[in-house]
């Protein structure tokens, strides 16, 4: 009896992400969504700039790829033209929280029913490791060598927090794939925000604290424990925005 | 029949758009445009269709890609400034085979410039308008009626070509008010067998893309594009020739500029000198050979612009030194009158040919 399979919406083919890096876990996520609602079929995805720009080669789904940080415009047009349409983002942190801030920001005050998969590792993983708009105070990276100096370079984005301001937005989770206790959480947030835009309620967003061993500098395992220890004291995990709670 | 109305350019722009099927339209506002995307939030709710004012210029070209790729006629406006924003989108377009209506009422520039007419953007517009090589369609009416019919024209052929199309107008032929008659039937967009409409579980899934990571794929995909590039120069250029068979000095000017032109040309054939008129119509695909075509019976060329000289660096290129090419312009957002070109041309005539 084969109880682990590839989800049908995952095409067969192997992926380009480094090892420990968080972007397998949460497409794999995604497709099982896909399946387990039955939308593959109606779904379009949109992945812009950074590492998953190639998430057009791993979904069964139509695909788009975007110009960086427009995903969320690119994802309006389409949800415009296709009322029957699933669309979703694939988004990381310079995406969505820097360069696509102001078209993140005003998908999710219209209310577009979208859904935006938003990992937050902290760092530029595709151009080979630039401070993030959420990278943490005092992080190294390749723009800051010296530690993030929150006093130049400014403070990280809180994007769950500030998004959740914002009467559009119908979810608006932060999540985790470190362990199989947040994968399974992660995977439950991420089938609720498809079921809310399915159901037209809004804008939805499942932020992902994920790992970049690559850029960070370090194992896959040790990865896991700087995440652990740095980022989500940073960025708690839970629901910012949920419209059907009260 | 249909009847002739009195309408504004930039709202004749809007309603032949809709006449063509197009059914979204994404825009920010910007002067002298207002009146596109003021006339589409009137009428795209009562066709069923879409207006959306968008955050910016780059999120509204972004979202004409998105509403592309799932397969619909779409359009944004806007005016110079604005048009450098969308460049992005614009390359972006072009590199994944997109297809889109772009107009800019052309205002001066640089930086903010000015609000008045002018042409300054014809590089802008010919020469790609964004990074990368590619080609854009673009459409220069001269009048109402054809800002009208060219939009039809640049929704067809870029659907087509599968390419961005772009009307390029101006604050003059935007602003003013002239009769015109609009299409009766109502085009029905064509199906996308490409877009990004969602399998349905029945086919493999559509990508679309502008990525290629691969050196030797990407230049093999160019050289591709730039055959289907040079199949559009040979059979989709356009220009109007007004009396120039006899004519020993030619005026080159497009849209408003050639509407002055074409008075000044009849100024001077009521003084019995041999002035005509070459229109392109089609910015590129440039009319190259209609104006090689007059280097045997023509002395002289004299290109007319509101601009300090852009298309006649095409001209010259054309006419590759077999005649001289002389250039007038006025810019910053002035018009020039009829009388002022005629004196200009007829001081070129007087000049030894």
């Amino acid at each position: 009896m084969i109880v682990f399979e590839r989800p049908k919406a995952l095409c067969d083919v192997p992926m380009h992400y480094c090892p420990g890096c968080s972007h397998g876990i949460v497409h794999r996520l995604v497709a099982e969504t896909l399946d387990e609602l039955g939308v593959t079929g109606r779904t379009v995805g949109v992945a812009p700039v950074g590492c998953s720009v190639f998430a057009y080669n791993y979904f069964e789904c139509d695909m788009v790829e975007a110009a960086h940080g427009r995903a969320p415009a690119v994802a309006t047009g389409l949800r415009r033209a296709l009322p029957d349409g699933v669309i979703f983002t694939y988004q990381g942190d310079g995406d969505l929280a820097a360069i696509g801030t102001a078209e993140t920001i005003h998908a999710a005050t219209r209310g577009e029913h979208i859904t935006v998969i938003f990992i937050n590792n902290a760092i530029y993983g595709m151009t080979g490791g630039q401070m993030a708009p959420t990278s943490l105070p005092g992080q190294i990276t390749q723009t800051t060598p010296y530690g993030r100096d929150v006093k130049t370079a400014g403070n990280p984005i809180r994007v769950c927090e500030m998004l959740s301001t914002l009467d559009g937005v119908a979810l608006a989770q932060r999540v985790a794939v470190d362990c199989t206790k947040n994968i399974i959480a992660a995977k439950k947030a991420i089938k609720k925000a498809f079921e809310y835009q399915i159901e037209g309620l809004g804008y939805t967003i499942v932020e992902v604290v994920s790992t970049c061993p690559t850029n960070w500098g370090l194992s896959p395992l040790k990865s896991l424990e700087w995440l652990r220890e740095n980022m989500l004291p940073y960025y708690p995990l839970g629901v910012y925005k949920d419209i059907k709670v009260k | 029949m249909s009847e002739k109305v009195l309408m504004k350019g930039n709202e004749a722009l809007a309603e032949a758009a809709i006449a063509a099927g197009c059914r979204h339209f994404f825009g920010y506002p910007i002067t002298p445009q207002t009146e596109v995307a003021a006339y589409m939030a009137k009428r795209m709710p009562k066709v069923g269709g879409t207006f959306l004012q968008a955050e910016s210029e780059i999120a509204a070209i972004n979202m004409v890609y998105g509403a592309s790729a799932a397969g619909t006629r779409v359009m944004t406006s806007s005016s110079s400034p604005g048009i450098s924003l969308k460049s992005e989108g614009i390359s972006y377009l072009a590199g994944a085979d997109l297809p889109a209506l772009i107009i800019n009422v052309q205002r001066s520039g640089p930086g903010l410039g000015g609000i008045q007419p002018s042409q300054a953007d014809y590089w802008q517009a010919t020469r790609a308008m964004g990074h990368g090589d590619f080609h854009i369609l673009v459409f220069a009416p001269s009048t109402v009626q054809e800002s009208v019919d060219l939009v039809a024209k640049a929704f067809e052929l870029g659907d087509k070509y599968r390419m961005p199309a772009m009307i390029l107008s101006d604050g003059m032929l935007g602003q003013m008010m002239e009769p015109v008659i609009l299409p009766e039937e109502q085009i029905v967009a064509p199906v996308k067998e490409w877009a990004t409409t969602g399998t349905q579980d029945k086919r493999k899934h559509n990508i679309i893309n502008s990525l290629y990571i691969q050196p030797d794929e990407l230049e093999k995909l160019l050289q591709e594009r730039y055959k289907k590039y040079a199949e559009i120069e040979k059979t989709e250029t356009l220009a109007e020739n007004y009396l120039t068979d006899d004519a020993d000095l030619i005026i080159v000017a497009y849209g408003a500029s050639a509407r002055v032109s074409r008075s000044a040309v009849n100024l001077l054939r009521a003084k019995g000198l041999k002035v005509g008129l070459l229109r392109p119509i089609t910015l590129w695909p440039f009319p190259k050979q209609e104006i090689r075509a007059c280097i045997p019976t023509v002395k002289k060329f004299l290109v007319v612009e509101m601009s300090m000289g852009q298309m006649v660096d095409d001209v010259r290129l054309a006419v590759n030194g077999e005649k001289q090419v002389e250039f007038y312009g006025r810019t910053g957002g002035m018009i020039p009158t009829p009388a002022e070109i005629a004196v200009t041309a007829e001081n070129s005539c007087k000049v030894s040919f």
